[in-house]
C-alpha cells in the first residue's frame, strides 16, 4: 500500500511554546484518516504544517515521493494536497457558482486567461456545475456567498476544494457549527469521494469519527498520543484518560 | 574630517530626534488601532502654529509655549478621534488613508487661510542659540536641547509604557484589543488617551521643529514621508523601534545632503525601499 | 455584483460612450479641456485596475504617468516625432518599471506598500529635478515636437486632433480593461479582493496575480502620461508630482472603485468642478475637497456609482 502523505519530525514553535513537536505521521493511499484530540493539541497548527500556511520550525512533509516542505501553498495545491478551514474561508461577494468556477479555472491553469469572458469557459462552468449538484447546491448557484445558510457555505467549503481535484483531502472540521442530523448528510458526501483520495479529517464529534474513520491519530499538547484503528482507540486507557481527564476538569 | 563627521553625525541625530518626537505618536497609534493615518503632520503643524501664536499674540516665551503647543495638538486630537477617527477603526486601510489625505488637504488649507502660505519665523531664547563647547568641539546649542527633550521625552514614555497601569493597558490593548476588552480595559479609552499624547506629542515637536524643519501651511505633505517612514521601518506599536529608525534616517538624510547633495533626498528613499526589503514588518518586527 | 458577464455593451453604456463624441460637435471651443478629461480619465482608469480590482494601495502612481510621459515628450524633442511609436515606446518604458517595482510592492502589508509607492513616486520626481539637463527641470520639457498623425492628420492648436486621437486610445485601452476584467483572470481578481487567504488554497499564486495587474496599471498610467506629452507638446514636472497620485485617488474614489467606469465619470466631474472652482480661489478648492474626501469615506464609500448601485438595489427591493 502507497504512502500518500508522510511527514517526519514535523515541528512549529511560536517562541517557547510547542505548538507541533515532532510530529511524524504517513497516511496510506486511499485512507479515511481521523486526528482527533482535545483543543489546543495543534492539529489545525500541523494541517497549517502540511499545506504550507505556516513556515515548520523543522521536519519534513512529503506528497507521495515528493519532498514538499519548501514550496508554497498554492504549489502544493497543484501537487494534489488541498485543505478546507474549520472557520468558512469563501469568497463573500462570489456566487457559489461563480466562486466554484474560479477554482476549476485555476485547477485547469486557465487562471491567467485575459482574452476571453469567463461565461466563455465552458468546461469549468460545466465542471462547476456538476460539482455544486454532487453537493445538492445546484440551487444556490446563483446566490451570493455571504447569503448563503451556514450550512451550505460549510458544503461550498468542500465544493471549493473538490474542484482541486485533490489527491489528498485535509478537512479541517467540516462538521463545525452544524446541527449533527445535517453533519451525517455532509459526511455521507465526503464518503461518497472517489476512493483514491486520501481523506484526513479532524473530527470532534465521536460518533461521526467512529462511523467513518478507518484510522485514528490521537494527538494531544502537539504529539502524538496513540494511532491504530477505531476499536484500538477506542479501547486504549490513554486516550479515555485524555477525553474522561477533559471531562473531570471541564 | 572627523569634526565634520561628527558634526554631521550629532546633527542627523538632532534631526532624527525631532523626527521621533514627532512620530512616536504615530508608531503607537497605528500599532494599538491599526490605522493608517497620514494627517499626523498636521497635528504637529497645529503645534507649531499654537507656538506661533502664543509668543505673537501672548508674549509667551518660547520655551514656555512648548507645553502649549502640547495641549492644543493634544485636545484636538483627542476631538477628532472621538467624533471622527472613531469611526473608521474597522474601515479599510485604503478608506482610512483615503479620509486622513482629506484632512490633510483641510489643514493646508485653512492653515494657508490664517497664517498665509509664507515660513513663520521663530524667536529662539538666548540661552539656545550659539554654539556649545563640548570636548574640544562646537555643538549647536538648539539641537543639544533637542536631543536632551527627545531623551526626556523617550525616557517619560518608557516608564509610562513600562511602570505605569496605563501602559500596561496600552501594551495589552496592541497585542491582543478582543482578549483586553475582555478582561475589562476600557479599550475605547485606552485610544482616546494614547491618541491625544501621541497628537500632544506631534504638536510638541511641532514647536520644536519650527527653527529645523520650518514651518508653513505644507508641513503636514513635506514631511508625511518621513513620520511614514520611522513607523513603517521601526516598526507600528513599539517605541524603540521607530527611534532607531528615526536616528538612522535623520543621520543619513543629513549626511546625504552634507556630502552628496545632488542625491540627497534621494538616498532616504533608497534606504527606506531596502529597509523595507529586508525587514517587512519594520526593525522591531511587530505587524503593521 | 452581476452574475459572470458578458461580451456585449449595455444601452447605458453606449449612450455613455456617445457623450464625449457628441462633446466633439457640440463644444468646439473646450477640446483642449476635453483631452485633458480623457488623458486624466485613462489615468483613473489605470488606477481602478490597481487599486479597485487589486486593492494595492498606491500613492505614487504618477510615476508611471511621468516616466510615459517623459518618455513620450524626450522622443520627441530630439527627432522621432511619430506619435504612433513614440506612444507604444512609452507604455513599453512604464511597462517595465511597473514590473520591476512590482516585487516590492506585492510583499508587505498595507503599510510597507504605500510607503514604497510613496518612495518610488517621489524619487523619480526627485531625479527629474536633478537631471534638469535632461527632463528640464522644474521648467519642464519644452521644444516636444510632433509629426502627423498616420502622416495626416497635425496637432494643430484647435486641438481636433488631439481629441480624437485621446477619445480613440482611451476606448481601445477601455476595451482591453472590460475584457480583462471579464475574464477569469479578471475572476480571479475578484477573488483576491473577496477573500485573499482562500486564493492559495485552490492553487492561485496571487502575488503573480497581483505583478500581473500592477505591471499593466503601470503600463496603461504610461499611455495616459504619453498622451499629455503628445497632445500638450509639453511635460511639466508636475507629471511626478504627489498630488497628481493623491488627486487621481480622489477622482476614482468620488466615481467609484471597481466599476471600471467609476475613473471616468469621477475624472469628468470632478475636472469640470475644477476648472470652475479653483479659478476662483485655490485655498478654498483644496478646503473643500479635503472636506469632499472625509465626507466620501465617511458617507459615500462606493462613490457616485456605489450610491447608484444602492439605490438600485432598494428599488428593487422595494418592488419585491
Amino acid at each position: 500500500m502507497s504512502v500518500a502523505l508522510r511527514t517526519i519530525g514535523l515541528s512549529k514553535s511560536f517562541g517557547a511554546f510547542r505548538a507541533n513537536a515532532d510530529v511524524s505521521l504517513s497516511f496510506a493511499a486511499g485512507a479515511r484518516h481521523a486526528l482527533i484530540g482535545p483543543n489546543g493539541a495543534g492539529k489545525t497548527t500541523f494541517i497549517n504544517l502540511l499545506t504550507g500556511v505556516l513556515p515548520a520550525s523543522s521536519g519534513e512533509v512529503y506528497l507521495g515521493d515528493e519532498k514538499v516542505s519548501t514550496l508554497p501553498q498554492h504549489a502544493r495545491v497543484k501537487l494534489g494536497m488541498t485543505r478546507t478551514f474549520q472557520i468558512n474561508t469563501l469568497f463573500p461577494g462570489l456566487t457559489a457558482l461563480e466562486s466554484v468556477v474560479l477554482a476549476c479555472c485555476e485547477r485547469s491553469g486557465r487562471g491567467g486567461v485575459w482574452w476571453r469572458p469567463a461565461l466563455a469557459e465552458r468546461a469549468a462552468i460545466d465542471e462547476a456545475g456538476e460539482i455544486l449538484s454532487r453537493l445538492k447546491l445546484d440551487r444556490d448557484a446563483h446566490t451570493v456567498t455571504r447569503e448563503l445558510p451556514y450550512g451550505k457555505q460549510r458544503l461550498l467549503e468542500i465544493a471549493l476544494a473538490l474542484a482541486t481535484r485533490p489527491k489528498v483531502l485535509l478537512l479541517d472540521e467540516p462538521a463545525a457549527g452544524i446541527p449533527s442530523a445535517e453533519s451525517a448528510e455532509l459526511f455521507a458526501v465526503i464518503a461518497g469521494l472517489p476512493r483514491q483520495v486520501t481523506i484526513v479529517f479532524i473530527e470532534h464529534d465521536m460518533d461521526i469519527v467512529f462511523r467513518f474513520a478507518e484510522r485514528i491519530t490521537v494527538m494531544v499538547g502537539g504529539t502524538v498520543l496513540v494511532e491504530g484503528t477505531p476499536d484500538e482507540i477506542a479501547r486504549d486507557r490513554r486516550v479515555r484518560e485524555v477525553y474522561l481527564g477533559e471531562a473531570a476538569h471541564g | 574630517m572627523l569634526g565634520n563627521l561628527i558634526g554631521v553625525l550629532f546633527d542627523g541625530i538632532a534631526y532624527g530626534s525631532l523626527l521621533f518626537v514627532i512620530s512616536i505618536g504615530l508608531s503607537v497609534t497605528m500599532g494599538l488601532m491599526n490605522f493608517v493615518n497620514l494627517a499626523h503632520g498636521a497635528f504637529a503643524m497645529l503645534g507649531g502654529y499654537a507656538c506661533v501664536m502664543a509668543m505673537t499674540r501672548l508674549g509667551v516665551p518660547f520655551l514656555a509655549s512648548l507645553p502649549i503647543a502640547f495641549v492644543v495638538s493634544a485636545v484636538a486630537g483627542s476631538v477628532l478621534e472621538g467624533t471622527l477617527y472613531r469611526r473608521l477603526y474597522k474601515a479599510t486601510h485604503l478608506d482610512q488613508v483615503l479620509f486622513s489625505i482629506g484632512l490633510v488637504f483641510m489643514s493646508i488649507a485653512a492653515a494657508t487661510y490664517f497664517f498665509g502660505p509664507q515660513q513663520q519665523p521663530v524667536k529662539l531664547p538666548s540661552l539656545l542659540r550659539g554654539q556649545v563647547h563640548l570636548l574640544g568641539l562646537d555643538f549647536g546649542a538648539y539641537r543639544l536641547f533637542l536631543i536632551g527633550v527627545v531623551v526626556a521625552v523617550t525616557l517619560a514614555l518608557t516608564w509610562l509604557i513600562e511602570r505605569t497601569r496605563f501602559g500596561a493597558e496600552i501594551r495589552a490593548s496592541v497585542d491582543n484589543q478582543q482578549a483586553s476588552a475582555g478582561l475589562g480595559i476600557n479599550v475605547d479609552r485606552v485610544f482616546s488617551l494614547t491618541f491625544a499624547l501621541g497628537s500632544g506629542l506631534a504638536g510638541l515637536g511641532g514647536g520644536l521643529g519650527i527653527d529645523v524643519l520650518g514651518l508653513d501651511p505644507t508641513f503636514p505633505l513635506k514631511f508625511m514621508v518621513y513620520f511614514l517612514l520611522v513607523v513603517a521601518v521601526g516598526g507600528a506599536g513599539t517605541i524603540k523601534g521607530p527611534l532607531f529608525a528615526a536616528v538612522i534616517l535623520g543621520v543619513f538624510d543629513v549626511a546625504g545632503k552634507y556630502y552628496a547633495p545632488q542625491v540627497g533626498s534621494f538616498i532616504i528613499y533608497v534606504v527606506m525601499v531596502v529597509m523595507l526589503l529586508l525587514f517587512p514588518n519594520g526593525l522591531a518586527g511587530r505587524r503593521a | 455584483m452581476s452574475p459572470l458577464a458578458t461580451w456585449k455593451f449595455s444601452r447605458l453604456e453606449i449612450a455613455f460612450w456617445l457623450l464625449p463624441i457628441a462633446a466633439f460637435f457640440l463644444f468646439p471651443k473646450y477640446l483642449t479641456l476635453g483631452s485633458q478629461i480623457l488623458i486624466t480619465a485613462l489615468f483613473a482608469l489605470s488606477l481602478d485596475l490597481i487599486l479597485g480590482y487589486a486593492r494595492i494601495i498606491s500613492l505614487g502612481h504618477a510615476a508611471f504617468f511621468g516616466l510615459g510621459a517623459y518618455t513620450a515628450g524626450l522622443l520627441a524633442k530630439y527627432g522621432w516625432g511619430e506619435p504612433l511609436s513614440g506612444l507604444l515606446l512609452a507604455t513599453a518604458v512604464a511597462t517595465l518599471a511597473g514590473l520591476l517595482t512590482s516585487f516590492l510592492v506585492v510583499r508587505g502589508q498595507d503599510l510597507a506598500r504605500l510607503m514604497v509607492t510613496l518612495g518610488i513616486g517621489l524619487m523619480l520626481y526627485e531625479t527629474a529635478n536633478q537631471a534638469s539637463s535632461i527632463t528640464g527641470g522644474v521648467d519642464g520639457l519644452s521644444g516636444v515636437e510632433m509629426g502627423k498623425l498616420f502622416g495626416v492628420f497635425s496637432f494643430g492648436l484647435d486641438g481636433r486632433t488631439a481629441y480624437v486621437y485621446c477619445l480613440v486610445v482611451l476606448f481601445v485601452v477601455f476595451l482591453f480593461a472590460r475584457t480583462l476584467v471579464r475574464s477569469p483572470f479578471g475572476l480571479s481578481l475578484r477573488g483576491i479582493r473577496e477573500g485573499e487567504k482562500r486564493m492559495p488554497a485552490i492553487g492561485a499564486s496571487v502575488s503573480r496575480k497581483l505583478v500581473a495587474v500592477y505591471t499593466v496599471g503601470a503600463g496603461i498610467a504610461g499611455i495616459a502620461g504619453a498622451l499629455l506629452a503628445q497632445t500638450t507638446q509639453f511635460v511639466g514636472i508636475d507629471s511626478f508630482a504627489f498630488h497628481r497620485s493623491a488627486d487621481l485617488m480622489i477622482m476614482l474614489v468620488l466615481g467609484g472603485t471597481g466599476y471600471l467606469y467609476g475613473g471616468l465619470i469621477g475624472t469628468a466631474v470632478f475636472m469640470l468642478l475644477q476648472s470652475y472652482l479653483s479659478s476662483l480661489n485655490p485655498v478654498y478648492w483644496q478646503f473643500w475637497l479635503g472636506l469632499l474626501l472625509v465626507v466620501i469615506v465617511l458617507f459615500a464609500r462606493g462613490g457616485i456609482l456605489g450610491a447608484l448601485a444602492a439605490l438600485r438595489a432598494r428599488i428593487k427591493r422595494g418592488r419585491r
